[in-house]
């Protein structure tokens, strides 16, 4: 800031005045950053201690092991929510996932023409579009061929949500990648193919699980598109081509309902279905973790 | 004769360079480019080269930055097109055209060793190693084990890391990283090594032990480096080239070249008037 004669004539008191001012703005910003870093955590701690609070009385054995019960029967669980929840997002993951990766790879490796452009470009329209409508396109896709709600209809509007996150996080982590790294394997006679799915994609591997992952949460936690593709079911159930219950549709009757006790049991469920995210992301960073610690490139 | 030297001196760039080679035609040939011309789009980088490498020597490219030595190295195992670039002419290796043959043969013949270390980060010291052994499809244990010893050992890094191969490859310092790298380039037994400014990015010593390896692989390898180090070249080449914009200005014996150089341009180049 101070030009370089000015430095040199300044007194002492000067150059003490302005040091204190320098360290005030240092102090300043910091205290800054932190505080919107703590700002960044507050509604997550916010939202869990207060479902936490809510829900975890209602929280027990019962609740994992029990099927719903009729209106006016105390107690009861939601063990075929937790069931179906966990199936509809494993199968949404089992499509979605190879073909999210894949188009990343694509987009990544041989994207660099018109059609890879308009399918990144799509892909990000596709991730702006409300749930609810993803979940009409399902019905009219799955629904109406099949003739009825099912669990499979459910997965596949999940699938679509999961789909752009997957291919973007792909493709940008890859394109991560150091070049070197692509052209120290070429050049020890290693395969272009081999290249990108043993070099490339390992290295990759930490930034692909969080979009993964947050694609997995997001489908986790969706109602609006299930509501007319899985539906819901009072009853146990895992076929995959019947409705099928869901933590979040349950969440979403028990919540409005008139009844204390279902109130109570939607705060319960919704406790349990942050901590089955919040499971599924360390289960998923554990078994993907790199050996070597933060040494990636 | 007299005449010839004058011509030379008044027009360096007219220069045909097949014949400023006579002497290392003398050594048989393990690669020859002809008449190769490398492009990125529209640049030309290199122009009309003519240049044998002689079998079981090192050949030291030398010249300014930007004259196109990369670029030729990077032709020689068709590395040039991986970063996009265009070409023209041929590259015989044994005699045979390299760019009507399959690229992952010729890069498993023509190995490269680059400027900056590469190890691949989320491998150990043994599987950088023995990635280019696996990922050819070798995977006999025994033979990795023994091929990977050996590889490092050729390296000169076997002692420094016999007990820890199963470190990250990033946990060695940069000297040791680029031995590495050498050791990873030698281990799928090239027949050709090319390197591009190997210890350019290295202190002092690690440089000498990277030098010292370069003169103890010739016995096995043909080598190509290019160098912007002009001490370098004189010490660990027998041959040596110098590059000017795009162009071959001359070949010779090393001891030759920095000694008696036939060309005005090369002697300014090495006596540090330009560069």
């Amino acid at each position: 800031m101070e030009r370089y004669e000015e430095v040199c004539t300044m007194t002492d008191r000067q150059s003490a005045r302005i040091q204190r001012w320098r360290k005030f703005k240092n102090v300043f910003m910091i205290g800054l950053s932190v505080f919107s870093a703590l700002l960044v955590i507050a509604p997550l701690f916010i939202i869990f201690t207060y479902t936490l609070s809510q829900g975890i009385g209602s929280v027990n054995l019962a609740f994992f092991i029990h099927m719903p019960k009729p209106v006016g029967e105390a107690g009861g669980g939601m063990a075929n929510a937790i069931i179906g929840s966990l199936e509809m997002v494993a199968m949404a993951a089992l499509i979605g996932l190879p073909v999210g990766i894949l188009a990343g790879i694509y987009l990544a490796e041989f994207g660099r023409n018109a059609f890879g452009t308009a399918v990144g470009f799509l892909s990000d329209v596709l991730s702006g579009i409300p749930s609810i409508v993803v979940g009409v396109v399902a019905y009219i896709l799955v629904v109406i061929p099949m003739g009825h709600f099912s669990a499979f209809a459910g997965s596949v509007a999940l699938a679509i949500l999961m789909i752009p996150t997957v291919t973007r996080t792909t493709e940008e982590m890859i394109r991560l990648v150091p070049h070197s790294l692509r052209e120290a394997s070429l050049a020890l006679g290693i395969p272009n193919w081999k290249t990108t799915l043993k070099i490339i994609l390992p290295t990759a591997t930490k930034g692909i699980t969080t979009g993964i992952l947050l694609a997995l949460a997001r489908a986790a936690g969706e109602t609006a598109p299930l509501l007319f593709t899985a539906l819901g079911n009072r009853f146990w159930s895992t076929s995959l081509n019947e409705p099928i219950a869901s933590l979040t549709v349950f969440i979403y009757d028990y919540a409005k309902a008139p009844f204390d006790d279902w109130n109570r049991q939607a705060w319960a469920a919704a406790f349990v279905l942050i901590c089955m995210v919040f499971v599924v992301n360390l289960a998923f960073r554990y078994v993907t973790r790199s050996r070597y610690g933060t040494s990636h490139n | 004769m007299e005449q010839a030297t004058i011509e030379k001196l008044e027009m360096p760039f007219m220069e045909n360079p097949h014949a400023a080679q006579t002497e290392i035609r003398k050594v048989p040939e393990k690669m020859i480019a002809r008449d190769l011309n490398c492009f990125f789009g529209k640049t030309q980088a290199i122009r009309n080269v003519t240049l044998s490498i002689p079998t079981q020597k090192v050949l030291a490219i030398i010249g300014p930055s930007g004259c196109g030595k990369s670029t030729f190295l990077r032709s020689l195992n068709r590395m040039h097109e991986v970063a996009g670039g265009t070409m023209t002419g041929t590259v015989l290796l044994d005699g045979v055209n390299i760019y009507e043959s399959d690229p992952v043969v010729v890069r498993r013949r023509v190995g490269m060793v680059f400027q900056k270390a590469n190890p691949f980060p989320m491998m150990s010291i043994f599987d950088n190693v023995a990635a280019g052994l696996r990922l050819n499809g070798r995977n006999g244990k025994k033979e990795i084990n023994e091929i990977v010893e050996r590889s490092l050992k050729q390296a000169a890094l076997w002692d420094e890391v016999k007990d820890s191969l199963n470190k990250s490859g990033m946990s060695l310092s940069g000297g040791q990283q680029q031995r590495l790298c050498i050791a990873r380039t030698l281990a799928v037994d090239p027949e050709v090594v090319l390197m591009d400014e190997p210890a350019s990015a290295l202190d002092p010593i690690s440089t000498a032990k990277i030098e010292e390896l370069i003169y103890d692989l010739k016995k096995n390898y043909t080598i190509v480096i290019v160098t912007h180090n002009m001490q370098q070249a004189a010490r660990v080449s027998d041959y040596t080239a110098f590059f000017y914009v795009g162009e071959l200005i001359e070949v010779d014996d090393t001891k030759t070249m920095f000694t008696a150089p036939r060309i005005k341009r090369t002697e300014e180049y090495i006596t540090g008037r330009f560069g």
